[in-house]
């Protein structure tokens, strides 16, 4: 489903990710795992055509994302790390608008877009303002979005970051019965070592770098720990850091502050 | 869930298939295009819709500009255009909402780039022409809106307004417009933050709005100053609007309209060239 081959990108003198190659198979929940910086939202973005590599290749669902970006954007669906809904819209007109972003017959997309909110408890709210959304709703509703044009593969990028436990909880419950009924591939980055726990396989990435590729399960077993935490901590001589808040982390912040949630 | 009939609507993993068949045409057709030009057109529309604050200023600017700038003006101002000061400012001030409104709307696109929903529709298999060309023309579209709220005040200011300078008026504005949005669009794909588009905006709007003939005329300044006049938009926009209203004008109508209709289309151009390289 996926397949990358000595990635590289760099903004200037800054390699953001250098010779990444790793392939994912269709079905399979695939998860990068690494701190902050590590190069995960880039490589991400390249491989939904948000961004264009310096170097190396990258195919999604076969079709390769620098020649054929339109049809790599039409089999995948994405939930990005800042909720990316618009907010003056209602929730049913944010779906319509991605309805006609892709070019669906609305007859069937508006079955599928009952059955999806039903799916997800949002059916009541779907003539409400985003903006009154809190964050778990807002995910939510992402997913219906992301799924609304039945794509082979979902990328999620920090899905559940900013959310509380309970709501990733939900979050993830409903991920992966889509996953089950739709026959999805996942591909998921994250820093939280319980998500990345719940993979089929991990990539552990750091500075740029894909460090290890293996499941969770052998990871710990052939480094003799008990979870990711350490497995991470073995494999690095660190700890998953926190990097000091970006400009970009800055801003998200005022946002939220700015926008505000009705809890 | 009961398995229903392979279709769009199911869950089932053939229908994944189905669906992708129903999309298998790779080339977006003429129709598909103008859909997609439509669809990010539309949404700008309905926000703003929802935005109180953009109409207010749109009407609380011409109000101070007319009022303050208008009737102090009105007594130490020569022309040869023979015309009272506020008739002279009026066009300037259609011209001035057009431009603010116009740049307003790029500035949400760096907003959209960072905080989300621009990659929503950068994510979606729509060619970048039309993502370019919706926000052109939804851009244009909310800038003339605001023209037009300044037109309100022409009787109250007895300016005349026939039918037909309406009618020639309204796309002569849609065209500046554009103009300007195009190149907002332009400015605004080259910038990662506000402070950024704020420097912009006072190097860029400030000078394109005072050198257009809006407030003064351009017959009696330095040779220099009259060059910079000469290689702005605006300054077209402006000549055309006062023909359309009185009749006067310093350039030809013809040079007027065919230097703005080549300019933004050269911003138009530079525009669809920035969202084809990679703009997140």
């Amino acid at each position: 489903m996926i397949k990358v081959q000595n990635l590289a990108k760099s903004f200037g003198p800054l390699w953001a990710v250098e010779d990444v190659s790793f392939s994912v198979e269709k079905g399979e929940f695939f998860g990068f795992l690494g701190p902050n910086g590590a190069g995960k939202t880039t490589t991400i973005n390249i491989l939904c055509t948000l961004l264009s590599p310096t170097r190396g290749e990258a195919t999604v669902a076969g079709y390769d994302v620098v020649r054929e970006p339109n049809q790599v954007r039409r089999s995948i669906g994405i939930i990005f790390q800042d909720p990316s809904l618009d907010e003056r819209l209602t929730a049913f007109e944010n779906l319509r608008f991605h309805a006609m972003l892709y070019h669906l017959p609305w007859r069937e997309t508006k079955e599928r877009m009952e059955s999806l909110l039903s799916m997800v408890g949002l059916s009541g709210r779907r003539n409400d303002l985003v903006k009154y959304f809190s964050g778990g709703m807002k995910r939510r509703l992402e997913i219906v979005r992301g799924l609304l044009h039945s794509p082979q593969l979902l990328f999620l990028d920090e899905p559940t970051l900013g959310l509380d436990p309970q709501t990733r909880k939900y979050i993830w419950t409903y991920v992966r019965d889509l996953q089950k009924k739709e026959g999805l591939t996942l591909f998921m980055t994250t820093h939280y070592m319980e998500e990345a726990d719940q993979c089929d396989r991990i990539a552990i990435i750091d500075a740029g770098k894909i460090i290890a590729l293996d499941t969770p399960t052998a990871f710990k077993r052939s480094l003799g720990v008990g979870s990711l935490e350490e497995v991470f901590l073995k494999l690095t001589g660190r700890e998953i850091r926190e990097e000091d808040a970006s400009e970009k982390d800055q801003l998200r912040d005022l946002h939220r502050k700015w926008i505000g949630r009705m809890r | 869930m009961p398995r229903r009939r392979i279709s769009c609507g199911t869950f089932t993993g053939s229908g994944l298939e189905e669906c992708a068949n129903l999309r298998s045409d790779h080339n977006s057709s003429l129709g598909m295009e103008l859909q997609s030009i439509y669809t990010v057109w539309l949404r700008d529309l309905v926000r703003i819709r929802r935005d109180r604050t953009q109409l207010l200023g749109s009407l609380a600017r011409p109000i101070l500009w007319l009022l303050f700038l208008g009737i102090g003006m009105g007594p130490v101002f020569h022309s040869d255009m023979e015309m009272p000061y506020l008739h002279y400012l009026f066009p300037g001030i259609i011209a001035m909402n057009l431009l603010f409104a116009s740049f307003l709307s790029a500035i949400s696109i760096i907003w959209d780039r960072e905080f989300g929903f621009l990659k929503e529709i950068l994510v979606s298999p729509i060619s970048r022409s039309s993502i370019a060309f919706g926000k052109a023309a939804s851009g244009s579209t909310i800038a003339v809106l605001q023209g037009l709220v300044v037109l309100a005040f022409a009787p109250l200011l007895h300016i005349s307004l026939s039918f037909s300078s309406l009618f020639l008026l309204i796309p002569s504005m849609f065209l500046v417009a554009f103009t300007c949005t195009s190149m907002g669009i332009v400015l605004a794909s080259r910038m990662t933050s506000f402070e950024g588009f704020g420097t912009i905006a006072n190097f860029v709007i400030m000078p394109m709005f005072f050198l257009s003939g809006a407030i003064f005329p351009l017959d009696r300044i330095p040779t220099w100053l009259k060059l910079l006049t000469r290689l702005n938009p605006l300054t077209y926009g402006v000549d055309q609007f006062r023909w359309i209203l009185y009749g006067v004008h310093r350039f030809p109508v013809a040079f007027d309209l065919s230097f703005n209709i080549f300019f933004s289309l050269l911003m138009l151009g530079l525009a669809i060239a920035m969202f084809k390289r990679s703009p997140a």
